[in-house]
C-alpha cells in the first residue's frame, strides 16, 4: 500500500537520512526503532512531507512521488489520506477538543458541520473523551491531549495514521491510556506507522518492525522474529541495552 | 484654588468634551481600525515570506517609523495641495494617522504570528487544510490574541496622538481648548482639564481592555 524507496535527507552538511527503503502493507502496525538521532522522526515528517527530503521516492496506492519536488497539489491529496500524531499533540489551541477534530472535516474536506460534529463525537467517545467535548486543549492533561489527537486523525478516516513519538512527552501512567487507545486501533485494523520507543508497545501491537541506525535500516522484520532472534549485531546491542543488561 | 477656576472648568467642561466624542474618538476609532487592516495584511505578507510584497512592506514600515508623526501631517495636508492633492483636514489625518498606526501594529502582529509554534501550522496541513486555511483559522486568531494587550497599547498611544491633529485644523479637543485659553488666558487650568479628559478616556479603554483579556482567558 505505502512504500518509500531511497530516502536522503540532510540538514546542511549533516546527512540524517542515506537511504532509506520501507514498506507497508494495508493493515500492518510498523514500529520504527532505533537510537536518538538515527533519523526516525526526520522519516516519517519527509513521508507526510512536513520537511523535504533531498531525494527518494514515495509509492501510495501504485501511485509514484518524487520526494524532494512533489507538487503542492500532491501533497494536499496524499495528505488526505494520511493523518499524523505528533509527539507534543500540537492540538489547535483556540480550538475545544470536539472542533480540533471537526476542523479539518468541516474546512479542509467540506463536510456538512452536522454530520462532522457526529463523527467528532463518536471519535472522541472511542478514545474515551465525550465528557471533554468542549474543553480546550490547555484545560486537558498530556494524555487526554494525545487522544484528541489521535481522534482527530481517525476523523478523517486515514488510510494510514503516522506516530511520531506519541507518548514521549507523557509521564508512564498516561503513556497507558495513550496506548491503550492505539492497540484498540491497531486491533481494527488501521494501518500504523509508529515511532516509538515503547519496546512493550512494538513488541505486543506491532506486526512489523524497522530497526534504524546512522540514517540507514539496520533490520527489519516481523516483530516477533525481531525480538526473539535479532539478526544484527547492532540490533542485540540495542536490544540489550533496553532490556538493561550492561555486558 | 479659587471659585473663578472651578466655575471655568465647570463652563468649559462640555465644551471641550463634545469635540471629544465628536472628533477626537471617531477619528481614532476610524483610523486605528484601518490600521488594524493594514497591520494584518503588512504582517502576513512578511510572515508568509510573500517576494516582492515583503520588500514592500519592509520599506513602508522603514518609512513611517522613521519619520515624525508630526511631519507626516504636515506633508500630507500641507505639502500635498502642491502636487495637486487637497485633502479636508479630518480625511488627512485618518490617512495618516492609520498609515502611522499601521506601521507600528504590524510589527506588534508579525511577532504575534511568529510566537505561534510551527506545530500549529503542521497540524493544520497534516488535517488537510490549506496553507491560507490555517492562517485564517489557526494561525491568526491566536496570533491577535497574543497581540491584543499591546495593539490596547497602542490604542491608548493613539487616542492621545490625536492631539497633533490640532496643527491640520481639525477642531478636535485639545484644538478647541486652545480657543479657549486665548479668549480666557487660563491655560493652567484648561490644558489641566483637557489633559483630565484624555486620562477619562484612556481608563475606559483601560477597563474594556482587561475585561476583555478576561474572557479570552478561556484557551492558553
Amino acid at each position: 500500500m505505502l512504500e518509500v524507496r531511497g530516502v536522503r535527507k540532510s540538514f546542511g552538511e549533516v546527512e540524517v537520512l542515506r537511504g532509506v527503503d520501507l514498506q507497508v502493507e494495508q493493515g500492518d502496525v510498523v514500529a520504527i526503532l532505533g537510537p536518538s538521532g538515527s533519523g526516525k522522526t526526520t522519516l516519517l515528517r519527509c513521508m507526510n512531507f512536513l520537511e523535504t527530503a533531498s531525494g527518494g521516492e514515495l509509492i501510495f496506492d501504485g501511485e509514484t512521488f518524487p520526494m524532494s519536488h512533489t507538487s503542492r497539489k500532491d501533497i494536499a491529496r496524499l495528505r488526505r489520506k494520511t493523518a499524523f500524531v505528533f509527539q507534543n499533540y500540537n492540538l489547535f489551541r483556540n480550538k475545544t477538543a470536539l472542533q480540533n477534530v471537526t476542523e479539518g472535516l468541516i474546512v479542509a474536506r467540506k463536510m456538512p458541520k452536522a454530520q462532522a460534529l457526529e463523527i467528532g463525537r463518536q471519535a472522541l467517545e472511542k478514545v474515551g473523551l465525550s465528557d471533554r467535548c468542549d474543553y480546550y486543549p490547555n484545560q486537558l492533561s498530556g494524555g487526554q491531549q494525545q487522544r484528541v489527537a489521535i481522534a482527530r486523525a481517525m476523523a478523517t478516516n486515514p488510510e494510514i495514521i503516522y506516530f511520531d513519538e506519541p507518548t514521549s512527552a507523557l509521564d508512564p501512567e498516561l503513556t497507558g491510556e495513550v496506548l491503550a487507545v492505539m492497540r484498540q486501533l491497531a486491533e481494527e485494523g488501521m494501518t500504523m506507522l509508529v515511532v516509538t520507543h515503547e519496546m512493550n508497545f512494538a513488541k505486543q501491537v506491532s506486526s512489523q518492525v524497522v530497526f534504524m541506525e546512522h540514517g540507514v535500516v539496520a533490520e527489519q522484520g516481523a516483530s516477533r522474529e525481531f525480538f526473539l532472534h535479532p539478526q544484527q549485531e547492532r540490533t542485540k546491542a540495542f536490544l540489550r541495552t533496553l532490556s538493561g543488561e550492561i555486558r | 484654588m479659587n471659585g473663578e477656576w472651578w466655575s471655568l472648568m465647570a463652563d468649559s467642561f462640555g465644551k471641550i468634551l463634545i469635540p471629544g466624542l465628536t472628533m477626537t474618538i471617531p477619528l481614532t476609532a476610524i483610523s486605528f481600525s484601518l490600521a488594524l487592516v493594514i497591520a494584518v495584511v503588512v504582517a502576513l505578507v512578511q510572515f508568509a515570506n510573500v517576494r516582492v510584497l515583503k520588500q514592500a512592506a519592509r520599506f513602508y514600515v522603514w518609512v513611517v517609523r522613521g519619520t515624525p508623526l508630526l511631519v507626516q501631517l504636515f506633508v500630507v495636508f500641507y505639502g500635498l495641495p502642491n502636487v495637486g492633492i487637497l485633502l479636508d483636514p479630518f480625511p488627512a489625518a485618518v490617512l495618516v494617522f492609520s498609515l502611522n498606526e499601521g506601521a507600528y501594529c504590524s510589527e506588534t502582529i508579525r511577532a504575534a504570528l511568529e510566537s505561534v509554534p510551527a506545530g500549529q501550522m503542521e497540524a493544520g496541513q497534516c488535517v488537510g487544510m490549506s496553507y491560507l486555511q490555517v492562517i485564517r483559522r489557526i494561525v491568526l486568531p491566536q496570533a491577535l490574541r497574543t497581540a491584543f494587550p499591546p495593539l490596547s497599547n497602542s490604542l491608548i498611544a493613539m487616542i492621545k496622538d490625536t492631539s497633533l491633529a490640532a496643527n491640520i485644523t481639525v477642531t478636535e479637543m485639545f484644538m478647541v481648548t486652545q480657543r479657549i485659553v486665548a479668549r480666557t488666558y487660563e491655560p493652567l487650568i484648561l490644558y489641566i482639564e483637557v489633559g483630565l479628559i484624555y486620562l477619562l478616556f484612556c481608563t475606559v479603554l483601560t477597563k474594556v481592555q482587561s475585561a476583555v483579556e478576561k474572557r479570552m482567558r478561556t484557551y492558553g
